[in-house]
């Protein structure tokens, strides 16, 4: 049983999306709560017994590397499986207070959700290149049409424009394991790592394919162009587990490549310096924009442009501090910025609108979303107590004892430019309406427990992470393949 | 273990108390004094038995690891509950207040909510046992008063809040950059007496003092040092109530007490000397204190003079810290209770003035002593303790900052404090003159007693006679003095 859990984490997702897709979420979105917890059940088993017995190995069919293909769950897998039930289970639930049961839209969230999870847990469980292009592949054909479910005509361009940046971040990708394959003949992370020592011009080719192919896919300025309009205009469950999960797909493969094959050619000083300078770019462009934004959807769609150029100062740092705030922050802003798209939906959805200058006054009326708003928005300030602050802290801690100064400026600048467009938002919440609109309430529409508790939940999940840093590190352990 | 958790549950009750505050929602206004009054009144208790406690040596601690090799912290020791004791007294005495400020205004649970959340950021500053605990709070403090100066969200109003946001968090971050910058040449920044830099400072004198500069830069900021004070008289535009506890108490004290902790038992008295860091330090608060009451006199609104009186104020802790000869700490360290007295007073009479007459300007308090002849009788036991007119508090804090700088051998710090005392008075009583013995501009205003309501009154006259007890009763055991001088024989192991 425990060696199955890998596949189970994997396919039981998916075998829920197929039931899914006969049934429909049902009557009181029964099927629905249900293809939730098969989803759920197994990743939570496999999470806890990687915490108990370390990492967890399984060969497919029996097969041993290079022939078969294997399935790895270590502390880091374990944690992104983690992050991706538990915003998993918060998100579904405000979806199924959201879409009405009856109608398209609905029928295919259901489908396409389980889809997307049982992929991403294949792709965190992926301990082969070729098969982590499958999985990253069969997770954004799974994320472009949740996007369109939306259904606009803005959506529509927004999907379209993603598919063709995806397609071309995949193209880059797959070249790469091409090469790495010819070189090597294998497709094994560990054993390609193994024959890929020494280098070679190859080599550094095929790390920047692949690696340019994953910026891409995870935003990362100049590629982020996608990102804003997919994330910003999709139904508001959708935006939530694009920002916080998938997009950190890519982030992740990265980060296994680094630890992994890639090692060699990611940790030249000009290679990781380029990388972390990407990072402060998107760190900076992301926040100004993110300011800069009349609807609120935007802001928080730019907010993680931002938040994802953190993740890029690890490579010149490649420490284990660097590793974990990295890793911390990133589970940090999962969880708060589902939070954040939970509640831009929620006010989205109670005053069908959100530009921001018109919000004005509507703080009293709104109370419960622009408090979930706020507490989420702690975490991506990253002010304590919260995740996003001891992410922060242990960035901070690695970058200054790397003498790297100017990195912790940086830093630090992202999270003062970050309280600035939290708090632009709250003004308005804040403000008195404008004397000559008194009187024009505009009507404002009921929302449920189902569509209010998760948000509100994931916000305090939030606060909670700027607590629980001994236990998740504990679970992420050491870094990977002896990197840095 | 209960027992030993003091400082958390201290810390639990106001906590609690805002959750229940903003849960009950605007409608439950009966529940909301209750919890509010009830928890105010249980945290006294709690306090007064940790008083006794700390006394008595017994060790109140909680640690709680967040991160591998970083620990929430949260302790008492005798500095901790001279700050404790002073915010729960006056959460008190401020609730109540406020409770009868606030009346029939809007929004009431979002600001009692808030307003709660603050005082439990403060008892955090309070009891914090370590830098990043410190920290912790500290910011927690500015998240939470934002919501209280933006209170009445006036275009103004709003305006003030980003002013206010932007001070604070940049000075949020330098601060954050100091205990990291510590933390990566191994100090934890525990907060010992005596300092914990553990001989850092012989192997990396240059970054000690750099990040001493840090410390010191994000603290200021909210103990409203030259030039990081310029929040402070514009946070005025907030509700009575707020300037009142939050601005003239618990903020700008939250950073005086960060750079009482960081000189005391971070750096420690020995290497602050070595490296010339006291002298920088009390040079600095001087010339806050000029510079306050010199902006002081030029202004015309009232609450706006009494903010450039606490910037000028506030800085006597930081002169006496820094002049860090015993007699000095006794006269800074005093001043954070017995400033604090006097400042509520004088808000509160501020807010008096305004919630009953309209009166905001200085020109308009001609003739009031007549009509508010209580609230005036306190307005002036404040303004004269300012000025450090024996008995009151403020002589007493004056005097030990001035024998202090004698025994400090730092002559140059007595003439600070005599023109200090001269702009005191050169603010305070033209404003006196005018409330007792200036005509009303108007006949009919002249026209009768028109006092406060009580709920305003009686918080007024509990701080302004606790203010002139404080001087005056100075001698007795458990007042501020006696208790400071405890404090000061640990930290100089007498």
């Amino acid at each position: 049983m425990t060696e199955m859990l890998p596949v189970l984490a994997v396919f039981l997702p998916l075998l829920a999306g197929v039931i899914l897709f006969l049934s429909g979420p049902g009557p009181g979105g029964l099927w629905a709560l249900g293809g939730i917890v098969l989803s759920a059940a197994p990743s939570l088993l496999l999470v806890r017994q990687v915490a108990v017995m370390g990492t967890i190995e399984h060969l497919m069919g029996g097969w041993s590397v290079p022939l078969g293909i294997r399935l790895m769950a270590d502390g880091l897998s374990a944690l992104m499986i983690l992050l991706t039930a538990v915003v998993g289970v918060l998100v579904s639930i405000h979806a199924l207070g959201l879409f009405d049961r009856r109608d398209a839209a609905s029928r295919q969230f259901w489908v396409l959700w389980p889809l997307l999870w049982g992929a991403l847990n294949a792709l965190f469980l992926s301990a082969d290149l070729f098969n982590a292009y499958v999985t990253l592949e069969l997770v954004t054909l799974a994320a472009i049409p949740l996007v369109l479910l939306a259904g606009s005509a803005r959506a529509v361009s927004a999907a379209l424009r993603y598919l063709i940046l995806a397609l071309f971040g995949s193209m880059l990708y797959l070249a790469g394991v091409a090469l790495i394959y010819g070189l090597t003949g294998v497709l094994d992370m560990q054993l390609a790592g193994e024959r890929l020592a020494g280098g070679g011009w190859v080599v550094n080719l095929a790390a920047a394919l692949m690696v340019t192919g994953l910026l891409v896919k995870a935003a990362i300025v100049p590629f982020h162009l996608w990102l804003p309009d997919a994330h910003g205009s999709a139904p508001a469950p959708v935006s939530a587990l694009l920002s916080a999960l998938v997009v950190k797909a890519a982030v992740y493969l990265l980060l296994r490549l680094w630890s992994g094959p890639l090692l060699e050619p990611l940790s030249q000083p000009s290679v990781a310096w380029l990388l972390a300078g990407l990072g402060v770019a998107a760190i900076l462009y992301g926040s100004v924009q993110a300011l800069r934004q009349p609807r609120l959807k935007l802001v928080v769609a730019y907010s993680t442009v931002a938040q994802l150029g953190y993740m890029l100062l690890l490579f010149p740092m490649a420490g284990l501090l660097a590793w974990q705030g990295v890793i911390y922050h990133g589970v940090a802003h999962g969880v708060a910025k589902a939070a954040l798209f939970l509640a831009a939906g929620n006010i989205l959805y109670q005053i069908g609108h959100d530009r921001i200058v018109d919000l004005r006054g509507s703080g009293t009326v709104l109370a419960v979303s622009f408090g979930t708003f706020a507490i989420a928005g702690i975490s991506i300030m990253g002010l304590p107590p919260s995740g996003g602050f001891l992410g922060k802290w242990l960035l901070l801690q690695a970058t200054l004892g790397a003498g790297a100064w100017w990195l912790a400026l940086v830093i630090l600048a992202g999270g003062l430019l970050a309280a600035g467009y939290v708090f632009r938002v709250l003004r308005a919440a804040f403000q008195l309406p404008d004397s000559d609109a008194e009187g024009m309430e505009p009507p404002v529409r009921h929302i449920g427990p189902l569509m209010r508790w998760p948000a509100l939940v994931l916000a305090l999940l939030g606060i909670a992470l700027g607590f629980a840093g001994e236990p998740l590190l504990a679970l992420l352990g050491d870094m990977p393949g002896g990197a840095g | 273990m209960i027992y030993q958790a003091l400082p958390l549950w201290v810390l639990m009750t106001s906590l609690v108390a805002a959750l229940v505050v903003f849960v009950a929602g605007e409608r439950r206004h009966r529940l909301r004094i209750t919890v509010n009054l009830a928890a105010a009144v249980f945290k006294l208790l709690l306090v007064a038995v940790m008083l006794v406690g700390v006394l008595r040596g017994d060790l109140f601690l909680v640690r709680f690891a967040v991160l591998p090799g970083v620990e929430l912290i949260l302790h008492a020791d005798a500095l901790t509950m001279l700050f404790t004791t002073l915010s729960a007294v006056l959460w008190l005495v401020t609730t109540v207040y406020a409770i009868s400020y606030l009346e029939q205004r809007p929004n009431r649970a979002r600001f009692f909510g808030f307003f709660s959340l603050c005082v439990a950021a403060t008892m955090g500053i309070a009891t914090a046992g370590n830098l990043f605990t410190f920290f912790v709070f500290y910011e927690l403090l500015t998240l939470a008063t934002w919501p209280l100066v933006v209170h009445n969200g006036w275009p103004k109003a709003m305006a003030v809040g980003r002013l206010y946001l932007r001070y604070t968090l940049g000075g949020g971050a330098v601060l954050l950059l100091g205990i990291v910058a510590l933390n990566s040449l191994g100090v934890p920044g525990d907060f010992l007496a005596g300092g914990s830099l553990d001989g850092v400072e012989k192997t990396h004198r240059a970054a000690v003092f750099g990040i001493f500069l840090l410390l010191l830069g994000g603290l200021g900021v909210k103990a409203a040092v030259v030039p990081l004070h310029v929040w402070l008289p514009s946070a005025m535009v907030a509700p009575a109530p707020v300037s009142a506890l939050l601005h003239a108490v618990a903020v700008v004290k939250a950073g005086a007490f960060g750079i009482v902790r960081v000189v005391y038992d971070v750096y420690g008295l020995e290497v602050m000397t070595e490296l010339q860091l006291g002298t920088l330090l009390a040079a600095v608060a001087s010339v806050t204190i000029i510079y306050g009451s010199l902006k002081a006199i030029a202004q015309t609104d009232l609450k706006r003079r009494l903010a450039y009186s606490t910037v000028s104020q506030v800085s006597y802790i930081a002169l006496g810290v820094g002049l860090g000869s015993p007699l000095a700490t006794v006269g800074g360290l005093v001043h954070l209770v017995h400033q604090g007295l006097m400042k509520i007073t004088l808000f509160f009479c501020a807010g008096n003035y305004a919630e009953t007459h309209g009166i905001h300007k200085i020109t308009e308090l001609n003739g009031i002593g007549r009509r508010m002849p209580w609230t005036t009788a306190m307005f002036t036991l404040g303004a004269f303790g300012m000025m450090g007119a024996p008995p009151l508090a403020g002589f007493v804090s004056k005097w030990y900052l001035g024998m202090g700088a004698l025994q400090a051998e730092a002559l140059w710090v007595i003439p600070v404090l005599l023109v200090s005392t001269a702009l005191n008075a050169i603010y305070f009583l033209p404003m006196l003159y005018r409330a007792w013995f200036a005509p009303p501009a108007d006949r009919e205003a002249a026209a009768g007693l028109a006092e406060a309501r009580l709920g305003l009154l009686v918080p007024t006259l509990c701080t302004g006679i606790a203010a002139l007890g404080a001087g005056v009763l100075a001698g007795l055991p458990l007042s501020p003095l006696s208790w400071v001088a405890f404090i000061v024989a640990q930290e100089y192991g007498e």
